[in-house]
């Protein structure tokens, strides 16, 4: 038998070894236990916006520049693979037809010269990016890796590395031994080949020879390597993107029920959609960089759960998930604030994994004291303060003139007040204050009394699911009983809540205080009789920034009043929750190494010059304000609510 | 086992609490009845106790408003049968009464042990169970905060003053007053207990004729005065201690 | 007609409690106004040394095996004669975990009636009259004590227990108890309160630490504040929680209530379980620097300073004074 043929024999025997592997083991992961999960309706529909997301954040890999540098190289890797992999379909090919002709080459893709040139100096892209990820994960190696399958990153990186070392040797022995017809196209290629050019012939084929049959093994194994861990992004990722949750981040889907109970218990009571996350996950630990739980705690890591999940789900065991592998605390520890979710380069939902979770533990009754404690009140008084709801409107006692009652008589604008601002003795200061604001601006409005309940946007994320049902209903009462054309939330919690997730005929317009306030000083409702000069930082709540993107409305409302706004380090999408959200404000606090809010009292005091600390939700303020007196910041910085800087200004 | 719990609302004081006119007792138009918390407890040892062995548990209660929500609860919790007993109990009831109601009923379940809430904050006339254990013809033991059932008789944990815990025997059948359940009440999620309401059976009968005797009248409520607000000390640090220093002398303190 | 007030003297393991104490101060005031006497009651042994400091005028005493534990049976059953034989126009009980197993059923199986909770008598021209404690210390209920015989549950707060007190032991008369076979009710073993570490319900001086503390670090500062008072520190719910302070230390409705002479609050906010823990405190000094704190509505002295500032300084003047 001939050199030639036994090349194409091997070459087709590897070729039907490796793809058996890899299809059996992607049928198995994608087919076989997907199709164990329930239905997805959130991966269909609106097509259009799912191609546009898979140009944005596949092609031109959207979200991974968010970390620059290793994006950047992860940009130059992608794309390499994408366009060397028509070197490697072409190298496999060149193998199976050797008995027919050893230089077979494919039409275009094998001797099209600018093709050529781009794959010639991709290659050499893709080996400095490896370089750098190498060093990335062995010299570097940043806390987000903690928790990562290393030496299978380092594993893969050396596959790539020698993929495309041994493409290009080839390719320069080829261009030295003149059986390249494009030649000046590949310069990269053309300088890996002098090294080898004082070589005899028979010596260079050898070499070309050897580097080939590296090449070609390399890329076989890895195939059969690439079902088994993060790398099957690289299969995953384009459907992923394709067929993510366009929902709303705010608006979680309703709870499942299994024999009689709510939430997920098992890994096949997923739905199918949130698997497909659990293959995609790359480790590459973008989400744990930016969880307030683990920087306080280290117990819950956003990319271990994913990596648990994927390994419960690989194994089929059938067993339940939560305590082992999975822990309550892990569940418990999350604060909802969505910082994992939104710097996701491929879009994987945690938030929602995870409350679907907390939801089981909730209709087994597992959460802790306080938990329980809270939500009992909700239940029976409708807020978390447990106390009468005769007394919600306490507060506007004081007010004059008297705040309208919504459910008597028509308002332009129903002010939805939130548990916080009406309840908290800490809170209603500013809440009279919001009152006052509104009534200089001689905006027509109401509050619905003793008629309100706590939105239960919270209660909902602890994976309350029925007592939020409760609790919309009876809000949706409340406000069927009133006339309005707009609502206007203190809380961004509530803002989420009746703006994603109550029926929409129900709450109508629902805007946040700071878009009101945004409005009115733009249309000249609302005029200020001084500038204020103080230097201020602001800190966007994550359910006003990150779930629903407002950003630059309170940023101009503090700018009209006269102050210089800076902005900390971690700010806009990237701002750090307070660690009060998804019901974390109930539970026991556990052991921390730093609260949330301290590390973010810590980062204002560093910014030079700034006094004051400014929110825009109850919550923040209670816990900010607490943060300040534990970190010893009293004399650097006060905490003050958005509408106490308008409110100063107006007076 | 059949265990029976016999269960009380009580006023919430989460509302504030009016008098009514006549002086002597609260308005109920600004009362808002909730679930004794002891009896509760009750319900929750029950429970647990059902769940240790065989037994059904069977909660009573009177029939006003609020008990429909107390009885699913503890049905969604894991009672068995829910049961009001009818009457004119509108004018509000002393504990003399009601025990005389629960025995006559309950006799008729044959119990073999019978769990209640050890007091009640608006008890005026001594506790249900003790009455109820009278009636009966039962041993009783109250501030009870754990119970293990052998054949014929119940150990329970009694809680003494100090927090010195007694072991005792208590011959069956008998009447516990609960302090406090093994475990805290458990949490039901709405959505269960809402799935109760829709499954489960509310049984109706007729409460015995109300006889009140063995309780005082009360002539007169009132709201205990608070008490005035503090001194505040004016002045730094330094101020405060010396002021301080002097108060706890005047005191006996130092 | 029998104008006599009767008081069943609680004790337990060879202790007279306070709540007995309690009784005979509010017996004596009833008595004068009935022109009765206080006839105090015993069940158990060894009653010389139970007895020796009983305001009352006479003592009945029952001896029997029966008593050396409580057992709600052999109460009932030995108090039923007594009460039926001398019909006095009261017999006091202390509202706890003793009390209140025995008076109720006694109450039904007397067909005499019962006032739970209650905290004062008082004479009204010639008529005695009740004032019970109910819904949380919230309502205060008023009403006459039914005649000729009422049982009565009593709460502390009402009367001083010293003034139950007297210096000479009063007279004993035995009676003789009734046939206690067969008791339905009887105490097997006892289990003892943890002990180890100091009981702070016990002290005198509690300086108690809040929030405000920031810090473990801090913690030492109260420490030494503790220990120039005499007394030892505590603290509320979230400073238990950051285990600064052992469980043990932890005052409020999930903890332990106190009584000492002084309650020193720092930077505590007074939340309604911690406040119901300290209520019986002779007296409360709150420093918290929120002037909206509600601790200040049930402290006797207040300052708005900051802890932190505060406890180094009273430290030091407190040892100053104490000439240390």
């Amino acid at each position: 038998m001939s050199y030639d043929l036994l090349k194409s024999v091997v070459v087709l025997i590897a070729l039907l070894i490796a793809g058996g592997v890899f299809g059996w083991r992607a049928y198995q992961l994608l087919w076989i236990n997907l199709r164990r999960g329930q239905k997805s309706p959130e991966a269909f529909g609106r097509w259009g916006e799912r191609v546009k997301g898979v140009l944005a954040y596949v092609a031109a890999q959207g979200r991974l520049f968010r970390v620059l540098v290793p994006g950047t190289a992860h940009f130059f890797i992608f794309w390499g693979f994408l366009l060397l992999s028509l070197t490697i379909l072409q190298a496999i090919v060149e193998g199976l037809f050797a008995f027919i002709d050893p230089h077979f080459k494919l039409p275009i893709i094998g001797e099209f010269g600018p093709l050529a040139l781009i794959q010639d100096f991709f290659a050499l892209f893709v080996v400095i990016a490896i370089c750098y990820a190498l060093y990335l994960r062995l010299v570097v190696n940043p806390e987000r890796y903690k928790g990562s399958h290393k030496s299978q990153g380092v594993m893969v990186l050396s596959f790539i590395m020698t993929i495309m070392l041994t493409l290009l040797v080839f390719n320069g022995i080829a261009i030295n031994l003149h059986k390249d017809s494009i030649a000046a196209w590949r310069p990269i290629s053309t300088l890996f080949g002098l090294p080898f050019a004082g070589l005899d012939k028979t010596a260079q084929f050898v070499v070309g020879e050897i580097a080939y049959w590296l090449h070609l093994g390399v890329v076989m194994f890895f195939l059969t390597e690439l079902p088994e861990g993060k790398h099957f992004h690289i299969v995953t990722s384009v459907p992923a993107v394709f067929l993510r949750d366009l929902d709303p981040p705010g608006r979680l889907p309703k709870a499942p029920e299994f024999d009689g109970k709510l939430g997920v218990s098992t890994v096949n009571q997923f739905r199918w959609r949130q698997m497909l996350d659990f293959y995609t996950c790359t480790e590459c630990g973008r989400c744990q960089d930016v969880c307030p739980a683990y920087a306080s705690a280290q117990i819950l890591s956003p990319k271990l759960l994913m990596m648990n999940l994927r390994e419960h789900l690989t194994a089929r065991d059938g067993k339940p998930l939560i305590g082992d592998p999975i822990s309550e605390q892990v569940l418990w520890s999350c604060t909802t604030c969505y910082a994992c979710d939104q710097e996701c380069p491929l879009f994987i939902n945690r938030v929602k994994t995870i409350v679907d979770m907390r939801r089981y533990l909730v209709s087994e009754g597992r959460m802790d004291a306080q938990l329980q404690e809270a939500l009992a009140k909700l239940g029976r008084y409708g807020n978390s303060f447990g106390q009468s709801e005769r007394n919600r409107a306490k507060w506007a006692a004081t007010v004059q003139p008297k705040i309208k009652d919504a459910r008597k008589e028509p308002v332009e604008y129903l002010w939805f007040v939130g548990d916080y601002a009406s309840y908290s003795p800490s809170v209603v200061d500013i809440t009279r204050q919001t009152a006052a604001v509104f009534q200089r601006a001689g905006l027509d409005f109401g509050i619905l009394y003793e008629g309100e309940r706590n939105s239960g946007n919270d209660v909902r994320r602890v994976g309350e699911e029925g007592l939020f049902e409760m609790l919309v209903e009876k809000n949706v009462a409340a406000l069927g009983k009133a006339n309005f054309k707009t609502i206007v939330t203190t809380d961004p919690h509530t803002y989420n809540s009746l703006k994603n997730e109550y029926p929409a005929d129900a709450t109508r317009n629902t805007q946040h205080y700071a878009e009101l306030l945004d409005q009115l000083i733009t249309s000249g409702k609302l005029k200020f009789s001084k500038k204020l000069d103080y230097t201020v930082t602001y800190h966007d709540p994550c359910y006003l920034g990150r779930y629903n993107g407002v950003y630059a409305a309170p940023r101009r409302v503090i700018e009209a009043t006269g102050c210089r706004l800076v902005e900390m380090p971690r700010h806009g999408d990237r701002a750090l929750c307070c660690g009060a959200g998804g019901g974390r404000i109930w539970m026991e606090e556990g052991a921390v190494k730093e609260r949330p809010s301290e590390s973010r009292i810590r980062e204002a005091v560093a910014l030079d010059g700034v006094s004051v600390f400014v929110a825009a939700c109850p919550k923040d303020i209670t816990m900010f304000r607490d943060a300040v007196k534990t970190t010893g910041s009293e004399a650097r910085l006060v905490v003050k609510d958005l509408i106490e800087l308008v409110n100063e200004a107006m007076t | 086992m059949n265990l029976v719990v016999p269960i009380k609302l009580v006023p919430d004081l989460v509302e504030e609490l009016v008098i009514d006119a006549s002086g002597a007792r609260l308005d109920p138009d600004a009362l808002r009845l909730k679930l004794n918390e002891f009896d509760d407890h009750a319900i929750e040892q029950a429970i647990l106790l059902k769940e240790k062995g065989a037994g059904q548990v069977t909660v009573v209660a009177p029939d006003i408003e609020g008990v429909d929500d107390a009885l699913f609860t503890a049905a969604a919790k894991g009672a068995d049968r829910l049961i009001k007993l009818t009457g004119n109990w509108n004018n509000g009831v002393n504990n003399h009464a009601l025990a005389r109601v629960f025995a006559n009923f309950v006799e008729t379940l044959r119990p073999e042990l019978i769990l209640t809430g050890v007091q009640a904050h608006n008890d005026l006339d001594g506790a249900v169970g003790p009455q109820l254990a009278e009636h009966l013809g039962m041993p009783y033991v109250g501030y009870v905060s754990g119970v293990v059932v052998f054949d014929n008789k119940a150990q329970v944990r009694k809680e003494f003053p100090g927090g010195l815990i007694a072991e005792m025997d208590v011959v069956l059948p008998a009447v516990l007053g609960i302090q406090a359940a093994e475990k805290p009440p458990r949490y039901v999620p709405i959505s269960k207990v809402r799935a109760t309401m829709k499954t489960a059976k509310l049984e109706t009968f007729p409460a015995a004729e109300l006889e009140t005797a063995g309780a005082p009248t009360t002539v007169r409520l009132f709201q205990p005065e608070t008490g005035a607000r503090a001194t505040m000390l004016a002045g730094d640090a330094d101020a405060v201690a010396t002021r301080l220093v002097e108060i706890f002398r005047e005191q006996g303190i130092l | 007609m029998n104008s006599d007030i009767f008081v069943v003297i609680e004790h337990l393991r060879g202790q007279v409690s306070d709540i007995s104490y309690v009784m005979l101060a509010a017996a004596r005031g009833m008595a004068n106004a009935t022109g009765g006497k206080v006839i105090a009651v015993i069940l158990g042994h060894d009653v010389e040394t139970l007895a020796r400091d009983l305001a009352a005028d006479r003592v009945l005493y029952m001896e029997h095996a029966a008593f050396a534990d409580f057992s709600s049976d052999a109460y009932q059953r030995a108090l039923e004669g007594v009460i039926k034989e001398h019909a006095p126009r009261a017999v006091l009980f202390g509202d706890t975990t003793m009390g209140g197993d025995v008076a109720a059923w006694l109450s039904t199986h007397l067909a005499l009636p019962l006032v739970s909770a209650c905290r004062t008598f008082r004479a009204d021209a010639g008529a005695l009259k009740f004032v019970s404690q109910i819904c949380g210390g919230k309502m205060m209920a008023e009403g006459d004590l039914p005649a000729p015989t009422t049982l009565v549950l009593m709460v502390p707060g009402g009367y001083k227990p010293e003034q139950g007190r007297a210096a000479q032991a009063p007279e004993l008369a035995r009676v003789n108890a009734p046939a206690l076979d067969d008791l339905r009710v009887t105490v097997k073993d006892y289990v003892e309160p943890a002990v180890g570490d100091v009981d702070v319900s016990k002290e005198a001086v509690v300086v108690s630490i809040g929030r405000g503390i920031q810090n473990q670090d801090n913690v030492e500062l109260a420490e030494e504040l503790a220990k120039a008072l005499g007394g030892v520190v505590a603290g509320s719910r979230p400073v238990i929680d950051q285990g600064w302070l052992a469980p043990t230390r932890l005052v409020g409705k999930s903890g332990k209530a106190v009584k000492p002479k002084l309650y020193l609050a720092l930077g505590i906010s007074g939340a309604p379980e911690h406040v119901e823990a300290i209520g019986d405190s002779e007296m409360i000094v709150a420093i918290n620097t929120d002037p909206a704190a509600p601790i200040f509505d049930i402290a006797k002295f207040g300052s708005q300073v900051d802890m932190l500032d505060l406890m180094p300084v009273l430290t030091e003047k407190v040892q100053q004074a104490k000439g240390l």
